[in-house]
């Protein structure tokens, strides 16, 4: 039961635009030390798959100094192991492609060189544990065409949504881009099917220039094909607007959440070298998670702090997430801000946003 | 293409430490843990890189396990590299000879055929005890200019502590003219660090004379080095101004992670212009708790803090449960320190599980000395270790 995984890493680039104007939705700095693609592809690594396909479009070069060689996920290998995947314009074409289909339409010699029996796709854009083994497994027991994941969930905003019999066949298929507020099957963006069956549909979309998977592929197809929903019952956080970001962030210093995704410490990352965090006589710090080499000599609450974070004597800082290498000076406030990288803030300033609006401060900038 | 490094280091790492006590009794002395996150062998290996030198030797014997899985390919250090890197050097059987390590001479000797593939033209020979950043790359520019065969690192004790350190006599310009022992009376206050550089030939010389002497214990301090004085070889020693700390005993260990401590400490770990570079653990940044508190210390990831820490250094994956307190101590790697119980001016090593209730060590004024605990132990709930103690198991 090999599979080869695919990742896309754009697909959702504009749900949280503020934080993908410089960077991949992949490479989006998540939960102190970790960037969004971490999930997928440990997921991916830990369910055994070792020939990971990385698709990208724009904005990349994070990802790519992120992920390098794939060596922190063991996926450095002389077989297989991290495919980087950049957008291929062929003669014919001078644009980007702008839909999952297109994009496989321009990794085609990826996917007829690969020679597992099974394939996983994922987008970067949701925080969860997953064994993809035990999708294939159910997969294979439906004898299903095509498995989807999803998952239960009220108050979604932009998301696919399946209705599904009792059987577990994937029955309808919307779209919502406002909120539902009752529960219901949220797509988790994760396809599972057979990769013969998937070089299939590619060259089909090629000839009958099809453009999008779930409108195209997914949602005609219903009937014709046996497309099951398999249900993720864990955790399940979708980064599908800052606010959003803000909310499964702050969702990591619950106890329980934090020990079911990173618990068994297997969510790989990019090892960087820092020194342990240092706290200073005066530091205050409560329900907060605080990555390596920061300083801190002020007060800290219900915050998030990335690496080589400097929080001032007498700094109050409170319901936020400051990201790697901020500066923040003696005696600032800052409640319910997203500081970007590398963001100094002098001292005395005074910045809040609101729980349900965070205010974001750009990478670099200074205060 | 010429393949040569113009020198190459070798680290000696096979020291057992017995004055660690419980903390080396499974692993050697450089790979004992230091500042939360790092292992004593990565000051030496970190100045090598930072000093430009990317060959390095490492000779291990006792309990090569721990210290040899922590290497590993060296890269973590940028040691991984096609010509040079990092190399583990342990005994090893050959064609007419098996022996262990006789001497930090002997371990050296052994080993002349690793040194000369890389044809260097000079050797420096470190020890896996000491904590300091150094550019050692200065210090042989400092052997090069003064056209010296050998240049001993040393640095300047206080009086009353130089009747602990081997002693260098010097002349105004540096050249060394005698070797004091441990001196009851020292002339000088100049010890030796047990970091020597020396012209590649020289030492080939001398230790291939030294191996064939059967009298002698082929120390580098007891043997090499007095002989070549004797012999009127050009012997300088090149003073060093910083932290130099060695970490040999229980206490200066313990005194050596303080220092890491303060808004000013003594010693600065998390330096940008000489980063000390480690293998470092895959955990999510640490949390501290609702009720937490966190005051004059070193946190590394992996941690989860419920109760109380003060001047203290705990490594990854350390949990303080609610209504514990860690005070003037040292945690190692994933122990765990159960709910209301105290510790204080107490070692615990790695894996070791304190129940609830318990008192571990005593306030540094009361305690006999500094409380060890070593790795995977398992302490009942209400125990009480009292100050002092050394436990190795239970």
């Amino acid at each position: 039961m090999r599979a080869v995984g695919i990742i896309f890493s754009n697909i959702h680039d504009n749900s949280v635009s503020e934080l993908s104007r410089i960077r991949t939705l992949g490479s989006i700095p998540f939960g102190g030390r970790y960037r969004l693609i971490d999930f997928p592809l440990s997921n991916m690594v830990n369910s055994g798959i070792d020939t990971v396909g990385i698709i990208t479009k724009s904005n990349y070069q994070s990802l790519m100094d992120h992920v390098g060689s794939g060596k922190d996920w063991d996926l450095a290998r002389k077989d297989g192991g991290l495919v980087l995947l950049p957008p291929y314009g062929d003669a014919n074409s001078s644009t980007l492609y702008n839909s999952r289909l297109e994009a496989l339409k321009g990794i085609t010699s990826f996917l007829f060189r690969a020679d597992e029996d099974f394939v996983v796709m994922t987008d970067c854009d949701t925080i969860c544990r997953i064994n993809y083994n035990d999708v294939i497994e159910q997969h294979i027991l439906n004898r299903a065409d095509i498995t989807l994941v999803y998952t239960k969930l009220e108050n979604m905003e932009k998301s696919t949504h399946f209705v599904l019999d009792g059987s577990g066949r994937i029955t309808g298929v919307y779209y919502k881009n406002e909120v539902v507020p009752e529960k219901s099957n949220v797509f988790a963006n994760v396809f599972v099917m057979k990769l013969s069956f998937l070089q299939n549909i590619v060259m089909d979309s090629i000839t009958h220039n099809k453009v999008h998977f779930t409108k195209d592929v997914i949602a005609p197809n219903l009937e014709s094909m046996k497309i099951m929903g398999y249900e993720h019952k864990g955790f399940y956080a979708g980064i599908t607007s800052l606010q959003a970001y803000y909310n499964s962030n702050m969702l990591m210093l619950n106890e329980d959440i934090r020990h079911e995704i990173f618990g068994d410490r297997s969510v790989f990352t990019k090892i960087k070298d820092s020194a342990p965090t240092k706290y200073g006589n005066s530091a205050v710090v409560k329900n907060s998670l605080i990555a390596d080499g920061c300083e801190i000599l002020g007060e800290v609450e219900n915050s998030i702090l990335f690496r080589n974070v400097k929080v001032g004597r007498g700094a109050v800082i409170k319901n936020s997430i400051v990201m790697q290498n901020t500066i923040l000076g003696e005696n600032c406030m800052l409640n319910c801000i997203i500081a970007d990288k590398n963001v100094s803030v002098a001292g005395r300033k005074i910045l809040s946003g609101s729980e349900n609006h965070p205010f974001y401060i750009g990478k670099g900038i200074m205060i | 293409m010429i393949r040569k490094k113009k020198c190459v280091a070798m680290l000696l790492a096979g020291g057992q430490g017995s004055r660690l006590y419980a903390l080396t009794s499974a692993l050697a002395k450089p790979a004992v843990s230091f500042g939360g996150k790092y292992r004593i062998i990565d000051f030496p290996l970190s100045n090598c890189v930072n000093s430009g030198i990317d060959t390095v030797g490492v000779l291990t014997q006792y309990q090569p396990l721990k210290l040899n899985d922590y290497i590993g390919n060296g890269q973590p250090w940028d040691l991984d590299r096609t010509f040079g890197g990092v190399h583990i050097l342990s005994p090893y059987q050959a064609k007419t000879s098996s022996d262990w390590y006789k001497g930090t001479a002997n371990a050296i000797y052994q080993n002349l055929n690793f040194i000369k593939q890389f044809d260097p033209d000079y050797v420096l020979i470190l020890s896996g005890d000491h904590i300091y950043k150094m550019n050692y790359s200065i210090m042989l520019n400092y052997h090069i200019l003064k056209n010296a065969d050998c240049t001993i690192a040393a640095i300047n004790v206080p009086k009353s502590e130089a009747s602990r350190f081997g002693i260098l006599n010097t002349k105004e310009d540096g050249v060394i003219y005698e070797f004091e022992e441990k001196p009851k009376n020292p002339k000088s206050t100049l010890a030796s660090m047990g970091i020597y550089i020396f012209s590649a030939k020289k030492l080939y010389k001398y230790l291939e004379e030294d191996n064939a002497d059967l009298n002698s214990s082929n120390d580098f301090g007891k043997d090499i080095l007095p002989k070549m004085l004797n012999n009127g070889e050009r012997m300088l020693a090149y003073e060093f101004e910083g932290y130099w700390k060695d970490v040999g005993t229980i206490d200066s260990l313990y005194e050596a992670n303080m220092d890491l401590l303060g808004d000013k400490p003594n010693f600065d770990i998390n330096d940008s212009s000489w980063k000390i570079q480690s293998r470092s653990p895959l955990a999510p940044p640490h949390y501290i708790g609702e009720n937490a508190k966190t005051v004059n210390s070193i946190i590394m990831s992996g941690c989860e803090i419920f109760g109380s820490v003060e001047n203290s250094v705990l490594a990854s994956g350390v949990i303080v449960k609610k209504g514990a307190t860690v005070k003037n101590s040292i945690i190692m790697a994933e122990t765990v320190i159960g709910e209301n119980s105290v510790v204080d001016y107490s070692i615990i090593d790695e894996n070791t599980v304190i129940g609830k209730d318990c008192r571990i060590g005593e306030s540094k004024e009361n305690a006999k000395g500094i409380t060890v605990l070593g790795r995977d132990l398992c302490v009942q709930d209400n125990s009480k270790i009292d100050g002092g103690q050394i436990v190795d198991k239970i």
